[in-house]
């Protein structure tokens, strides 16, 4: 039971960062109807303006916790929202209207460069920082298996559900929500109402860049290391949880993250951890041959 | 037509005076860029300083050496055209690969070429495929594992053992040997587990280990998944003694895992830095601002085996450079050198180190 507990709560903070890189996957998706393959790299980026931040401020003897999180949070939102607005801007507004394959193709040429430009300029090593956030508490003292959740994971779950909140406010209640909701549903008609496209387009790929900075903190934090090919995979496992929960659809991004966390965790678990992928994209397929359009996805209707 | 017959000939002629002047070329294959980058670093700053030295006492029969480095980053395909680019290079001889998911794939395309190779790779299955062109200067996984198996059943005996690997021909060859060798002895792993390497979240292998109430892990893989280990099982609250093998030598470890690193166990052949015979060359590093670690003296010994073998062969053929190589006995930094039939080191001998306070040193 306390071993279940403590792989529960592996998950969800594995979830929960799937979950905000999903997001921005989803978004875009909504928007202009294209997966951004670079989102994951966007992602990496992020992650290294955080060491770059965190070294920064270990020069500058900043000691206090909150204060030295909240500016690597701040200045990794803000510069890598500039990449996400950039990206936009110079790899698939220039090719809107064109057929629906060349931004696909210009999104994966898009991440190869930002890999590549990455390994370069960072080299292709490990970058370590000293651990944060050390310590926890512990949950429940069981006997023989004390659980217990890490300072970094509480800070990962309860920043991931205040995200999530504030999102969910942002998409439904506020005047640029009605915009983004209403180029998803049509873009022509939308501009034919005043709504601006372009710049509609712009914010929410800076958006889905500030979630995926907030998740390469995170990982920075938790794990302590970052090197410049974590995107690839964290861009897939983000990717698959978009499509689980529903691509084009919020709530489902989130629940397809965390979903694939449990599923993860889990497994690992219980049965083979070296089958680990093989479950979660197994189960990925069997979700897409039983619901095509993911687990909250609304199945796509041809108007006449 | 005149013209061009003679352009010809000047053209082949050019060629063969380039040919008779040229230098040898040698070259070393590994990991240069990709996660486990520092290790081709090491082997490269190894092979620049040997063939510096080669070069400033004349070189090999009288013909100065030219380094080629090739990159594989690990990775088994790209190890196969670093292979066939090496080959169009015309290579005397080849200090590579470094993994041995590598070596195994590049092997054979230097034996269709008739080139000679001196590797580290630690995998039994590099000279047990009867390839006549390939020597390693390092022992083998199985001896590893014997070693690394039989010190876990006599310093941990009772304790909660787990083996655990990362899938790779080396990892997963290692962690097979250390789990044989333990049960020889009569110490039956309490879990046999595997991770995907380049993954970051670990915290599902390390719950199952703290459920499991194992105290040590013997672990097949490299270092950089070894230090998210650890220090996920640090924020986890468990404590771990790890053994490992010829990759912990790698300082990254300890800047990636911090003090959670202390402890970690290892199996390396004999310190080439405590050679007495080694000290001038250690010194010479030093000097130029090198820790000669790890892989450094591997690949500087494997420069010198070559300038021996070809003096010994008097030629750099590679029929008789094998001769020469499988009858002779070679003094190198890394000590005394000699093969056996399969190209094995004859004497290999492996040790285990400990990780204290970011040095490793032997375990008392």
């Amino acid at each position: 039971m306390a071993y279940a507990l403590q792989q529960l709560i592996n998950g969800l903070t594995l979830g929960s960062m799937y979950g905000l890189i999903a997001i921005g996957y989803t978004m875009v998706y909504g928007i202009i109807g294209m997966i951004n393959f670079a989102h994951g790299d966007i992602f990496m980026v992020s992650a290294f303006i955080a060491v770059t931040a965190f070294t920064i401020l270990a020069a500058a003897d900043v000691t206090s916790i909150p204060l030295a999180l909240t500016f690597v949070l701040i200045v990794s939102i803000f510069f890598t929202s500039a990449y996400g607005w950039a990206v936009e801007r110079t790899a698939y507004r220039p090719l809107r209207g064109s057929s629906r394959l060349a931004p696909l193709i210009s999104a994966i040429g898009m991440s190869i460069f930002l890999q590549n430009t990455v390994q370069l300029t960072q080299g292709a090593r490990v970058k370590p920082i000293p651990p944060v956030l050390e310590g926890g508490v512990v949950l429940w003292d069981a006997p023989g298996f004390a659980v217990q959740i890490g300072w970094s994971q509480i800070l990962i779950i309860v920043t991931t559900v205040i995200l999530m909140s504030a999102f969910t406010w942002m998409i439904t209640q506020t005047p640029f929500g009605r915009q983004q909701r209403a180029c998803e549903q049509d873009r022509k008609m939308a501009a034919l109402l005043g709504v601006n496209v372009d710049r509609t387009i712009s914010y929410t790929f800076m958006l889905g860049a500030a979630l995926a900075a907030v998740a390469g903190v995170m990982v920075t934090v938790y794990y302590g290391v970052v090197d410049f090919f974590i995107g690839f995979l964290a861009g897939i496992k983000a990717f698959t949880a978009a499509v689980l929960g529903g691509i084009g659809s919020l709530p489902g991004a989130m629940l397809g993250g965390l979903l694939i966390g449990l599923i993860e965790s889990f497994w690992s678990a219980y049965l083979w951890a070296e089958y680990k992928d093989v479950a979660t994209f197994g189960i990925l397929c069997l979700v897409l041959i039983l619901r095509p359009s993911g687990l909250l996805g609304r199945p796509e209707v041809e108007k006449v | 037509m005149k013209k061009t017959l003679l352009a010809t000939a000047v053209l082949t002629l050019g060629g063969f005076s380039g040919a008779a002047l040229a230098d040898l070329t040698v070259a070393i294959a590994g990991p240069m860029t990709g996660q486990y980058a520092s290790a081709g670093d090491q082997i490269r700053r190894g092979a620049e300083m040997a063939i510096a030295d080669i070069n400033a006492r004349g070189g090999v029969l009288g013909e100065k050496l030219k380094l080629e480095i090739g990159d594989d980053a690990c990775d088994p395909k790209q190890a196969v055209s670093v292979a066939n680019t090496m080959v169009n290079k015309n290579i005397v001889f080849m200090h590579g690969h470094w993994c041995s998911s590598s070596t195994i794939p590049a092997s054979d395309v230097y034996v269709e070429s008739d080139i000679l190779m001196a590797t580290v790779s630690t995998n039994p299955q590099v000279t047990e495929r009867g390839l006549k062109n390939v020597f390693r200067i390092m022992g083998r996984d199985d001896q590893q594992g014997l070693v690394a198996g039989n010190y876990i059943a006599d310093a941990f005996k009772g304790k909660k053992v787990a083996v655990v690997d990362d899938k790779s021909a080396y990892g997963k060859g290692l962690a097979d040997e250390i789990a044989k060798a333990m049960e020889a002895k009569g110490a039956k792993p309490t879990l046999r587990e595997s991770i995907t390497a380049g993954e970051k979240d670990y915290s599902g292998i390390v719950t199952k280990l703290k459920q499991a109430g194992v105290e040590v892990m013997a672990y097949g893989g490299y270092h950089t998944e070894v230090a998210l280990l650890l220090r996920q099982a640090k924020a986890a609250g468990l404590e771990l003694t790890v053994m490992g093998g010829d990759t912990m030598t790698n300082s990254e470890l300890v800047t990636a895992a911090g003090d959670a690193a202390d402890n970690v166990l290892f199996t390396f052949s004999p310190d080439a830095r405590k050679n007495p015979d080694a000290a001038p060359i250690v010194e010479k590093f030093r000097a130029a601002k090198i820790e000669p670690e790890g892989y450094v003296l591997y690949a500087y010994a494997a420069m010198q085996l070559f300038e021996q073998a070809a003096t010994t062969a008097k030629s750099t053929k590679y029929t008789a450079l094998e001769k020469a190589m499988r009858d002779g006995s070679f003094k190198t930094v890394i000590g005394e050198l000699s093969f056996d039939a399969k190209g094995d080191q004859k004497a290999p001998g492996f040790v285990v180190y400990r990780w204290q306070g970011g040095k490793y040193d032997y375990v008392k």
